[in-house]
């Protein structure tokens, strides 16, 4: 089977998906294509078992938080506040890649502290878990559908995702001085 | 509590041993787990019925530092994530950097790379049987394993002076070209080293007690290892080439940094003679082929190094002779000429013979994954560009490959004894520093 070319292998969704995939970037280093938390179990099966796709690792999970703290700069930052979380695919039977992204509001209902629903593809891919569980703990995004969805990194009693960009350094932990 | 029940034969006197489920903790300062790693085992008598992994004791927020510093500033953390792969793991971030400002780094700036990592490759692996055999409880390997890799750390030392946190592989190259007579030296030592390798696998691959205990243990499928994406030696212990598996290396697979210029084969089980012939009860994808497809790649790796050292040797006089020439052309000709040259050769030594290009000083928007196959497998970085002129990237991620193939022993382990816990976790060969970031 031939290896596919990232344009292709959009190509593929939008075939099979048509109007949910809801924007795409080809000329960026690693094209990639954006769909909705909705769609996410069902465009990530048919990435897995199609014939054509075969992406049987899921490399990587990322979240990243468009934010500018500072409210003087934030007009030119070039983006509007929200949060992405960020799927690295790969396919060891056609050795190619694809990358997509569900983009999300910073904070579900626009209210501060309210974590934003994502599927979990952990019953797809059991790396999900683990990195489901990393992307909830440093990102704060809340993985509906996930078998144990707690802390990995930081300890339980942790207060706040710290790769989120308004994220403010605890003063102290436990009797031990942070600044 | 022990009660003696009757048995038919009265000679024989039964004992029902009841055993409750009891809760172990293995960790975090057990010295065979490789680090700062707490397992909680649920355990019934010997037999483990779950493991759970606790994370985190290691944890220096690498990538939030990361989205605050410059990528060049953020390079010595880089070091101390695989900190038995220091240059690996620059590879991996300044490719990723690379990748997001387009830069082609030049030749020579690549084969100093290969030999490093390679280099590197070879200590990280030699440690891997080191502590495996500590784990297992035999300490002469251990010992051999450090005369050597201190060798090589010596060479390291003499390149950029530090013998365990380098930040010697950075953007656009290499931080100092290889000092004089550093070749012949790491010849000599890759000469001293070939030889040894029979005597490891005497010590451990084919010795009946190692054997006996990592032969069939640890047992994991393709299909788990893809799905809990293990990488690495780790995920080619669990291939078949006469299957049709593909060699699952990204030196092969996706070739980066010139890797496709060399003559190396990945290696995936079945293996070639004298290891074609199984030891005693040695299945596909356990601990035993996971350690010999990490021994086997130190041959593999030497085999790199020496052609790439022939390489750079070539393209070190190749530049020299340029440099040179230019210098005895340069008398005869006219001031504006002599600019046109000037510039011709500066370009020259740019897209091939220089050590190091310097990078942009503002990473562009937009984002760039990049994978480079590090000795513990896929080590991935994934980086966020601002889209105002910034040096600071937005994110940077951090995909480790211990992560993940640390992530599939709990699966792995249940059903095994205590005693196994060590010689599983240690098949894996992952460090905590790159686990937690």
């Amino acid at each position: 089977m031939p290896k596919l070319k990232a344009e292709e292998i959009i190509a593929a969704v939008e075939e099979k998906f048509g109007g949910r995939v809801k924007s795409k970037k080809l000329d960026a280093i690693d094209p990639f294509f954006v769909i909705e938390p909705g769609d996410l179990i069902e465009v990530c099966t048919f990435l897995r078992d199609d014939s054509r796709l075969r992406f049987e690792m899921l490399n990587s999970i990322s979240g990243v938080d468009y934010f500018e703290p500072d409210p003087k700069k934030a007009p030119k930052a070039g983006f509007e506040p929200h949060t992405e979380v960020v799927y690295h695919l790969s396919s060891i039977t056609h050795h190619h890649r694809a990358v997509f992204k569900l983009i999300l509001p910073r904070w579900k209902d626009n209210k501060p502290g309210e974590l934003p629903d994502v599927p979990s593809v952990s019953s797809l891919w059991k790396t999900a878990n683990w990195h489901e569980r990393e992307v909830f703990d440093l990102s704060g995004i809340n993985f509906v559908g996930h078998p144990d969805l707690t802390r990995i990194l930081l300890s339980d009693d942790w207060v706040g995702h710290p790769l989120r960009k308004d994220y403010e350094f605890p003063l102290e932990y436990h009797g031990i001085r942070g600044r | 509590m022990a009660t003696a029940t009757t048995h038919p034969d009265p000679t024989i006197v039964e004992f029902d041993v009841r055993t409750d489920e009891m809760l172990v903790n293995m960790g975090p300062q057990h010295p065979s787990t490789h680090g700062v790693l707490r397992l909680v085992l649920r355990t019934d008598g010997e037999i483990i019925s779950e493991v759970t992994p606790h994370l985190g004791y290691l944890h220096r927020c690498a990538e939030k530092i990361g989205e605050n510093v410059t990528p060049i500033q953020f390079i010595p953390y880089t070091d101390r994530m695989d900190y038995l792969a220091g240059m690996n793991m620059n590879l991996a971030y300044s490719m990723a950097v690379e990748k997001l400002c387009a830069m082609k780094v030049p030749e020579k700036a690549q084969v100093i790379r290969v030999i490093i990592a390679e280099m590197n490759r070879i200590a990280s692996h030699l440690l891997g049987m080191g502590a495996y055999g500590l784990d297992l409880g035999t300490f002469s390997p251990f010992l051999y394993a450090f005369r050597e890799r201190e060798m090589i750390l010596d060479l390291f030392e003499e390149v950029c002076g530090a013998r365990l946190t380098y930040s010697y592989i950075t953007i656009g190259g290499a931080h100092d070209d290889l000092p004089d007579g550093w070749c012949d030296r790491c010849q000599k030592f890759l000469d001293y080293l070939y030889p040894r390798i029979p005597e490891y696998h005497a010590l451990l691959t084919t010795n009946h007690i190692f054997v006996q205990r990592t032969a069939n243990l640890g047992i994991m499928t393709k299909e788990q290892a893809l799905s809990y994406g293990c990488t690495g030696p780790v995920l080619r212990g669990s291939l078949d080439r006469s299957k049709g598996d593909v060699a699952w290396d990204l030196r092969k697979i996706e070739p980066y940094s010139g890797y496709e210029n060399y003559n190396f084969k990945a290696i995936v089980p079945p293996f070639d003679p004298p290891f074609d012939k199984l030891p005693p009860g040695a299945v596909l994808g356990d601990a035993w082929h996971r350690f010999t497809v990490r021994m086997l790649e130190v041959v593999e790796a030497i085999e790199i190094t020496k052609q790439a050292l022939t390489k750079y040797r070539q393209l070190k006089a190749d530049g020299d002779k340029v440099l040179a020439d230019h210098e005895a052309k340069k008398a005869s000709l006219s001031a504006d000429e002599k600019k046109k040259a000037d510039a011709a050769v500066a370009e020259q030594m740019k897209s091939k013979y220089s050590h190091r290009i310097e990078p942009p000083r503002h990473l562009p928007a937009g984002e760039a994954y990049m994978e480079t196959e590090a000795p513990r497998g896929q080590m991935g970085f994934y980086i966020v560009g601002r889209f105002t002129k910034d040096p600071v990237p937005l994110r940077v991620r951090a995909r480790s490959s211990c992560f993940c193939n640390l992530s599939v022993t709990s699966e792995v382990c249940a059903g095994c004894l205590i005693a196994d816990i060590p010689a599983i976790v240690g098949s894996m060969d992952f460090v905590m520093g790159e686990v937690d970031r």
